[in-house]
């Protein structure tokens, strides 16, 4: 299932302005990548290009290429459409469809790629809120509105309304910036577990979180503001976090920069 | 209700011992200045005059209209004359309650998917430009005076009706609703249609304006769950803007109901209910006052006030029910996202 994401001379626009510069990266499959870096260095652009999210940004618009496994997936005749199917995508605040409930939520993905049988979304159902650590706690109110859940449940929700249609990635921009510790914690420990089936990219502003859910970390920066956002380096996250290659990689992480 | 907002709730008092006087009392409510007394003088004023003048409506009806029914000697609800001023005194509003609810049924059904569509269009589909170009001209619509409308109406509209009277009488005919004998078309069902481009301004309006504040993380929920812009619109659009395009609906069946001089100007009316829509007769509450208003005696101007009571009484229901679908989902609205 998990598929290896390989980005090569990656360039996004926001109409002219040029806000992710020339980046190349590769993502390791059944691993958790982090991205790492101050606001506005481009790393939520740059992973909204990787399941083609930034073009739905009026003016959004990409340059260079992402292959995962064989396929481009700016390549002709490819549809975003698709992309967005193999690549499922977990955003910062908790966005369940406030008007469906928890089960009609993990099975909103599923009724998009064609007819299933009650018995089949029953069971996607169930495995995915089981491979969201969900279950237990809404197995007796899946009718129940999903957005009557807390921040952290809702958000374990989306995660398995994600996993429930089987994306190849998974993506998550900042998944916890909105919750609690224990939450976080939560989700924490399912990133660990997920990676066992998934390729996963976070977002984080959390550097602590960074070096206990990842096993690569990218640090991105920008020269200045307006400046468009580049990757300065990426390694395994005990080498980021303890030696890192590049100067400014170890002033940000140990508070010394600007 | 919301405590926190009641200005008639005493804060507790600071000091609980003290002697209750009226300074003290004053003491407990907080300093106050002149600028709060005096706004909230005015507003509250302001609220009581409305129920004020809602009540006084109210009793004028149902003062005038019991002089009337009172006098009736036929059945109210089910008569099917209007005739007050006869020895002895018969007049129902049944007719009127037809030819009203029917051309406003009507009205919806043709403008309220319709100006969906365009709202839709405007806030998800189109252009920005050609959007507010689009939203604009919808404007403009919703401004033109329903006068203008009744003249448009005979003048236009009912000429060119024939051809889809011919039409609907061909295929759909045989339903005895849709059934036509050639008639000038100034039936109810062209009332109708005409009713249904007067409210599509409004309905549009509100929908654009709802359909505007869907959160765009829905949208993007969607999305990234690899959705079509339909499948988007289907499964957070929508559903988030359900209410909103209700009440929408309700506005514009408001105006639909309680619109008179467009309807006066295109129904051929007469005092009969008539299954087949497309023949001419039947009328509206509103089109039968203005028809009948001038020429009625005092008498015949109660009876037409008792059926404007059950106007009155008709749309408060109509709102109501309209609450009621808004509340009864209330958990799943998006308010509590």
């Amino acid at each position: 299932m998990a598929k290896r994401i390989d980005v090569s001379g990656l360039n996004a626009y926001y109409s002219s302005f040029l806000a992710i510069e020339d980046i190349s990266m590769t993502v390791e499959p059944r691993s958790v990548t982090a991205f790492i870096g101050p606001s506005g260095c481009g790393k939520s652009t740059f992973l909204r290009t990787l399941n083609r999210m930034h073009e739905v940004t009026p003016g959004g618009r990409v340059e260079g290429k992402v292959m995962l496994d064989d396929e481009n997936l700016y390549g002709a005749g490819i549809d975003p459409v698709a992309v967005r199917r193999e690549v499922g995508m977990v955003f910062q605040r908790p966005n369940p469809f406030p008007t469906m409930s928890v089960y009609d939520n993990v099975a909103a993905g599923l009724k998009l790629n064609g007819k299933f049988k009650k018995s089949e979304l029953d069971d996607v159902v169930e495995k995915s809120l089981r491979g969201a650590n969900l279950w237990n706690e809404v197995k007796d109110r899946l009718n129940k509105p999903g957005s009557g859940l807390s921040g952290g449940q809702q958000q374990r929700l989306c995660i398995a309304r994600a996993i429930a249609v089987e994306p190849n990635v998974l993506l998550m921009d900042e998944p916890c910036s909105a919750l609690d510790p224990i939450s976080t914690l939560a989700i924490e420990d399912l990133i660990g577990e997920l990676k066992e089936r998934f390729t996963i990219v976070i977002v984080t502003h959390n550097m602590q979180q960074a070096a206990r859910v990842s096993d690569r970390t990218a640090f991105f920066n920008l020269a200045a503001v307006g400046q468009p956002g580049k990757l300065i380096e990426i390694d395994e996250t005990e080498r980021i976090f303890s030696n890192p290659s590049v100067q400014a990689t170890e002033d940000y992480i140990s508070g010394r920069f600007g | 209700m919301d405590i926190t907002t009641d200005p008639q709730k005493p804060a507790p008092a600071p000091v609980p011992h003290q002697p209750p006087g009226k300074d003290a009392k004053r003491a407990a409510r907080g300093a106050t200045r002149p600028g709060d007394r005096i706004f909230l003088g005015l507003s509250r004023g302001s609220g009581i005059f409305v129920l004020v003048i809602m009540a006084a409506i109210a009793a004028f009806l149902t003062y005038r209209a019991s002089i009337a029914i009172s006098k009736n000697e036929a059945n109210f609800f089910t008569t099917l004359e209007w005739n007050p001023t006869g020895t002895p005194p018969e007049f129902g509003i049944a007719v009127l309650a037809f030819g009203t609810v029917v051309s406003s049924v009507i009205a919806m059904a043709v403008a309220v998917p319709i100006a969906v569509g365009i709202a839709l269009f405007i806030t998800h589909y189109a252009p920005r430009k050609l959007g507010g170009a689009i939203g604009y001209v919808i404007d403009l619509l919703a401004a033109v005076p329903s006068i203008v409308y009744g003249l448009w109406g005979a003048l236009v509209l009912v000429p060119h009706m024939e051809g889809l009277f011919g039409w609907l009488d061909e295929y759909l005919g045989w339903t005895g609703v849709f059934e036509w004998n050639q008639g000038a078309p100034r039936s109810l069902f062209t009332v109708g249609i005409l009713l249904a481009i007067m409210i599509l301004p409004i309905i549009t309006n509100v929908s654009r304006e709802v359909f505007r504040q869907v959160p765009r993380m829905h949208e993007e929920a969607a999305l990234a769950l690899g959705a079509t812009r339909w499948e988007v619109i289907r499964m957070s659009v929508l559903p988030f803007g359900r209410s909103g395009v209700i009440s929408a609906s309700m506005l514009g069946l408001g105006r639909a109901l309680g619109e008179t001089m467009a309807v006066a100007m295109v129904l051929s009316s007469s005092f009969e209910i008539n299954l087949s829509l497309l023949d001419t007769g039947g009328g509206t509450f509103a089109q039968n006052i203005a028809s009948k208003f001038n020429e009625a005696t005092v008498m015949g101007r109660d009876a037409l006030i008792a059926s404007g009571l059950v106007l009155f009484v008709i749309t408060l229901l109509v709102n109501g029910a309209a609450r009621m679908i808004i509340g009864r989902r209330k958990e799943y609205s998006g308010a509590n996202a």
